[in-house]
């Protein structure tokens, strides 16, 4: 007798988890650039107040995902929903390029690994934030400056340095900026694409620290894409191990990481320590 | 049947240095920006005898709209006799057969560049501005194709942020010329380099505003009536330059806009930048019967 590996014999859902509608949902997501199939019927649900971990090595899809979530690109086949106050259901890629761009300046925050795509670098740290709240209408310089003050705060981003240019900052402090920028409209979800890969370890840590915090003070929904075990095993509730664009194995962090039921799991996980 | 029976006799029709078809095209372009008061058309920009960058995309506009029963005055930061203002209104003089004019009453058609007359135009008057850059996100956003986009959104957030940056950085905003204003609550375009004091004389406006630019083959309009709003933050007024106080040193007129001449030994004199309000002004002290219109500005404050 063979034992079943598909992803939906290894998904163990749980029912804490599962009482409150989901949040996030996507079913069915295929995307293909040229000859590479990046995703193959992806399916993702996030509940509010998690933090979603999804695992996985290079070119596995985890950013190609993440991508979708936002937004920034759209693919083959597939639906995306996503429950928000004022606004009906309805599969999100079907929306015009202003619809996209106002919902995800809303209710989507993101980090990217790279902050010279989510920073505007000759801009002050306040300015990258401003940005933000700029596109959601708000047109008082004052309180521009007090919410961008504030979410740099909240990022645990020294506020001397509020008016400097990213350029001029640190990694972990363009992160930070990032991060503030992120949460200045207070986001029903936060997605966060390797935030502390290229951060040494003690920075990593720092900023660790400043996403848990956030979670537990705003209860912000993260989905946070990693290569990185550790990380995953620090930060999420949830995790979703991806494998040439499909997922292969889903269900609690701990259960996943105490107990890999998929091979290819196994394998990371036993690497990993 | 003749080649002549399927024809129209022919008819002058067509006044100034432009063939037919070059003004069909333009006329149509002017007309959508008319349409989409803002909002910048692309058009075919026509060689004419003088370098781009020189007024080539005000002066195509011009041909398009004069004729022979027009009055042209033609200005160069606020000056009619500038070399370059005087050829081009002797230039459209010439092969339209319109009229030439310094006073800004007695004229059909403004073309100038840099400035906004400060005597009030009228509902059946026209004024044409030359414009070197017609993109106002060209500093925020270099890529053409995505800077279309953002109109298309009404995506100016980095606009909004350019400001910002400035009063971080400088304590206020330093834009001093073509500044960004929103058109009729839509569209962000740049006025052209006419300074912040000029901006306020656009919104509802009596008279039709063409703004265009031959290098950058665009042009975009204002027409009568429409909110011309530069992008301020609520909490921090639009301000004009400070000029309310200051007197022209050759007519005697104050709270005007002022051209500002360094003189020996340091300091500063002043001379009223539309001249043919200073030479109204001095003919009206020397006790010529001369009208001086409406003006925008009354005392240094806006009052129309």
């Amino acid at each position: 007798m063979s034992l079943d590996m598909s992803p939906a014999a290894l998904t163990r859902a749980e029912p804490r988890l599962m009482r409150a509608e989901p949040l996030l949902t996507m079913r069915d997501i295929s995307k293909t650039y040229g000859d590479v199939r990046a995703l193959r019927h992806v399916d993702a649900t996030v509940y509010p107040g998690e933090v979603m971990g999804i695992v996985g090595e290079s070119g596995s899809g985890k950013s190609t995902l993440l991508r979708m979530m936002n937004l920034e690109d759209t693919p083959d086949s597939g639906d995306y929903s996503l429950r928000l106050p004022n606004r009906e259901d309805g599969n999100l890629f079907d929306l015009t390029r202003y619809e996209r761009r106002m919902l995800c300046a809303r209710h989507i925050g993101i980090v990217y690994q790279n902050p010279h795509l989510g920073l505007l670098m000759k801009h002050s740290s306040s300015g990258n934030v401003a940005e933000r709240l700029l596109i959601a209408g708000e047109r008082s310089f004052d309180v521009l400056r007090a919410k961008a003050r504030e979410a740099l705060d909240a990022s645990e981003f020294p506020l001397s340095r509020m008016d400097a240019r990213p350029i001029e900052l640190s990694g972990g402090m363009q992160q930070r900026v990032q991060l503030a920028k992120a949460i200045a409209l207070e986001p029903a979800l936060l997605l966060l694409d390797e935030p502390t890969t290229g951060l040494d370890v003690s920075v990593q840590a720092l900023v660790l620290d400043t996403l848990k915090r956030l979670q537990r003070d705003r209860k912000i929904t993260m989905v946070l894409v990693s290569h990185d075990l550790g990380v995953i095993r620090t930060m999420a509730d949830r995790v979703m191990v991806m494998r040439h664009g499909e997922v292969v194995e889903q269900g609690l962090a701990d259960q996943v990481f105490q107990d890999p039921q998929h091979p290819y799991t196994q394998q990371l996980v036993h690497a990993k320590l | 049947m003749t080649l002549s029976s399927l024809t129209k006799p022919w008819a002058a029709t067509s006044y100034g240095f432009l063939d037919a078809s070059a003004k069909r095209e333009l006329r149509r372009k002017m007309l959508k920006a008319i349409a989409v008061p803002g909002c910048q058309m692309p058009y075919a920009s026509r060689e004419v005898p003088m370098a781009r960058g020189w007024g080539t995309g005000g002066l195509q506009v011009t041909l398009t709209l004069v004729n022979p029963t027009s009055t042209v005055k033609v200005i160069d930061q606020g000056a009619d006799d500038g070399v370059n203002a005087a050829s081009i209104r002797r230039f459209i003089s010439r092969v339209s057969g319109a009229s030439e004019t310094w006073d800004t009453l007695a004229a059909s058609i403004v073309q100038s560049r840099h400035r906004v007359p400060e005597e009030v135009m009228r509902e059946d008057q026209i004024l044409v501005l030359q414009v070197p850059n017609p993109e106002p996100l060209r500093g925020v956003e270099p890529n053409i194709s995505i800077a279309r986009q953002m109109h298309a959104d009404a995506d100016y957030g980095k606009l909004w942020l350019t400001l910002y940056e400035q009063i971080v950085r400088k304590g206020r905003i330093m834009q001093g010329a073509a500044y960004p204003s929103m058109v009729n609550g839509r569209h962000v375009m740049t006025p052209s380099p006419i300074p912040r004091w000029d901006v306020p004389k656009l919104n509802m406006a009596k008279h039709l505003t063409f703004l265009s630019a031959g290098r950058e083959k665009r042009l975009f309009a204002v027409p009568p009536f429409t909110r011309v709003e530069p992008l301020v933050f609520s909490d921090r007024p639009y301000r004009v330059e400070d000029h309310a106080d200051l007197t022209c040193r050759r007519s005697g007129v104050s709270g005007y806009f002022m051209n500002e001449l360094p003189i020996d030994g340091g300091g500063s004199a002043f001379e009223v930048s539309d001249s043919n309000l200073g030479i109204k002004a001095i003919q009206q002290s020397e006790g010529a019967a001369i009208e001086v219109g409406k003006t925008w500005y009354r005392n240094g404050e806006f009052s129309a």
